[in-house]
């Protein structure tokens, strides 16, 4: 990492610190939402930008994690027990998905993962007894942690930012181990990696399951932040829209994720004099940005600065970690 | 058994829609690898032509027709020259982005400048019931299942018997040998963009009056399209017909006997089996796999 990303990093950091000083609850509300759909989408990208599997389950594994949390608290469960058991339950359903990845690919995972999608939905939606169907769970309450209430806004914006940097923290470090090698490898070729004795099959497993106990985690914050569940939230257009994050970010890159979620969460924001347009907006900007940049934000950044300094020095953009060719 | 024959007369006029969906999905993927996630919104869409153009004075025939030009413009070339042209040298991921990003777009249009609550659609033929084998089945199944036959009939003949056709045919299964025998791939492609516009766009009329046209038509549809497509077999226009009314047959029987609740669940079950089992779909062949 160069000294310019650490600047950057570092910048962006402070003011996320310092942001929510300066804004209403409601400004407040949308960092924190901004922190916690950046955990799913983390996840999302470790599984497609890193591992090159196309998935549409990732709305569905925070939806898992929601209600995972939502169910344990209000049964008198400790949040902390909760949140680790809506990860550790999505690494295992994720571990099981991850065996349709093994055996095909490309567009046809994209249509495994999307039916998997459809049938959490079902069952949140079908279960009445235990997921309160389509009137939801009302009242989760924002965790104690320590003696230490989240119930206000700042303060749980201040435990979502801190959950999210420890993750992301645990991720670049997976990352730098022959794991995250193992899975850059996967998605570059998956054929050479095998002819170098990579074990494919363990860590497909792997990718798929660890991003998707970070969609579970995600969804255990994200239960707490707004307080009120319902299947709805969860269906397709929730693994759509982190899908579009991870792509509109950069996939692939360490930051893509935060600077695609920053932008899916602020625009509708950004744009409140296009009102109900902003979505058409949105999606019009992702097809010209698809059609001249597809490597998103940071890839554009990255070229950018690769233009801007012709003379070989390298000097990545912040997270231009993206080892393609 | 007369509810039977009811449900399944239902079903295969529901799975023949399905069918017409899912062939337009297979011919853009074997033509120019486009998975186009917007299918169901391209089925939602020329009904709102129809609709807009009642609304200028149009009787209903002319409607139609103006739907159909509309989506061969709209949904035909239009898609094709801004959407997919520009996209397909980076390969399919992104223009599968594109697409999701397309289906929003549609949605969120026809919402927002048309309407956003479901409208009524007139029907083909009043709605009357016919008396067949002691079962009941209104002649709106009968004219939809009539009307998806002769399409898919008439899209085999013309695939098979003509030249063009069957150019079409080889641009599908090898572009580049067909380009060295003199077949202009390039118009076979878009060909094939205008054949699915007029699928979706024959779709539509038939399935709007049953639904309603709604913004959110789409994303059922949608789904059902893949689902057919991939059961059936991705690489085979048979096999988008055969699945397609597979789908809609067992979607209207395990609703009745088995739980409507998970109505939507047993097709996805199936799409699950199948590509696990025999991930080359029913009919299809085995393609050449990047692993």
């Amino acid at each position: 990492m160069t000294r310019l990303g650490a600047v950057v990093i570092g910048v962006a950091l402070a003011l996320a610190l310092a942001a929510p000083f300066f804004l209403k609850p409601f400004g407040i509300y949308l960092l924190s939402m901004w922190a916690v759909l950046t955990i799913a989408a983390m996840g999302l990208n470790l599984t497609l930008g890193y591992a090159g599997q196309v998935s549409l389950a990732q709305g569905a594994f925070v939806g898992i994690g929601a209600y995972t949390v939502a169910l344990l608290t209000q049964g008198g469960v400790p949040f902390a027990l909760a949140f680790i058991a809506a990860g550790l339950l999505c690494f295992i359903v994720g571990w099981m998905l991850g065996y349709p990845a093994l055996r095909v690919s490309h567009h046809y995972l994209a249509f495994v993962t999307l039916a998997f999608t459809t049938l959490v939905f079902l069952v949140l939606r079908n279960e009445q007894w235990l997921t309160g169907g389509i009137y939801g769970i009302n009242g989760i309450m924002r965790p104690v942690l320590f003696g230490w209430s989240t119930g206000k806004a700042l303060h749980f914006y201040f435990f979502s930012l801190g959950v999210l940097v420890v993750l992301a923290l645990a991720i670049w470090w997976m990352l730098r181990s022959p794991w995250g090698r193992a899975f850059v490898a996967l998605r570059e070729n998956p054929i050479r990696a095998a002819s170098v004795g990579l074990d494919t099959r363990r860590y497909t497993l792997m990718a798929f399951a660890v991003g998707s106990s970070l969609g579970g985690l995600s969804g255990a914050l994200y239960a707490p932040l707004v307080q009120f569940i319902e299947p709805g939230s969860f269906a397709i257009n929730m693994s759509f829209s982190l899908l579009l994050m991870v792509i509109v970010g950069g996939s692939g890159y360490f930051f893509g994720p935060f600077v695609g979620a920053l932008v899916a969460v602020l625009l509708p924001e950004w744009m409140r004099i296009a009102e109900g347009y902003y979505l058409i907006v949105y999606a019009a900007l992702v097809m010209v940005m698809m059609a001249f940049c597809p490597t998103g934000i940071l890839g554009l950044v990255d070229r950018l600065a690769k233009a801007a300094m012709p003379n070989g020095r390298s000097a990545p953009a912040i997270g231009a970690e993206r080892t393609a060719p | 058994m007369a509810s039977f024959i009811q449900l399944l007369i239902s079903g295969l006029a529901t799975g023949a829609i399905y069918a017409l969906i899912a062939v337009g999905f297979t011919l853009l993927w074997q033509t120019s690898q486009t998975i186009n996630f917007a299918q169901g919104e391209f089925v939602m869409l020329p009904a709102f032509f129809v609709l807009a153009a009642m609304n200028w004075g149009a009787p209903f025939w002319l409607a139609a027709l103006i739907g159909i030009a509309a989506a061969l413009v709209v949904l035909g070339l239009l898609f094709k020259l801004i959407v997919v042209d520009p996209m397909l040298r980076y390969g399919v991921l992104p223009l599968v982005i594109s697409t999701i990003a397309l289906s929003l777009l549609l949605k969120e249009s026809v919402k927002d400048f048309y309407s956003a609550q479901a409208q009524a659609f007139p029907p083909l033929v009043p709605d009357a019931d016919v008396h067949l084998f002691g079962a009941v089945v209104s002649t709106q199944s009968l004219v939809v299942l009539g009307v998806a036959i002769a399409t898919v009939a008439a899209l085999h003949l013309w695939l098979n018997k003509t030249r063009t056709g069957r150019s079409m045919q080889a641009t599908a299964q090898n572009p580049a040998l067909a380009r060295i025998l003199g077949i202009p791939v390039q118009r076979m492609v878009l060909y094939t963009f205008l054949v699915n516009a007029v699928l979706v766009a024959i779709a539509s009329i038939l399935i709007s009056p049953i639904y309603l046209a709604k913004f959110t038509n789409g994303e059922t549809l949608g789904t059902a399209a893949f689902i057919a497509a991939i059961i059936g077999g991705f690489n085979q226009v048979r096999g988008a017909i055969l699945g397609g009314i597979i789908l809609g047959v067992l979607d209207n029987l395990s609703a009745a006997y088995l739980s409507s609740q998970y109505r939507g669940a047993f097709p996805l079950l199936i799409l699950i089996a199948v590509i696990l089992c025999r991930p080359q779909g029913l009919l299809g062949r085995v393609e050449e796999r990047t692993v």
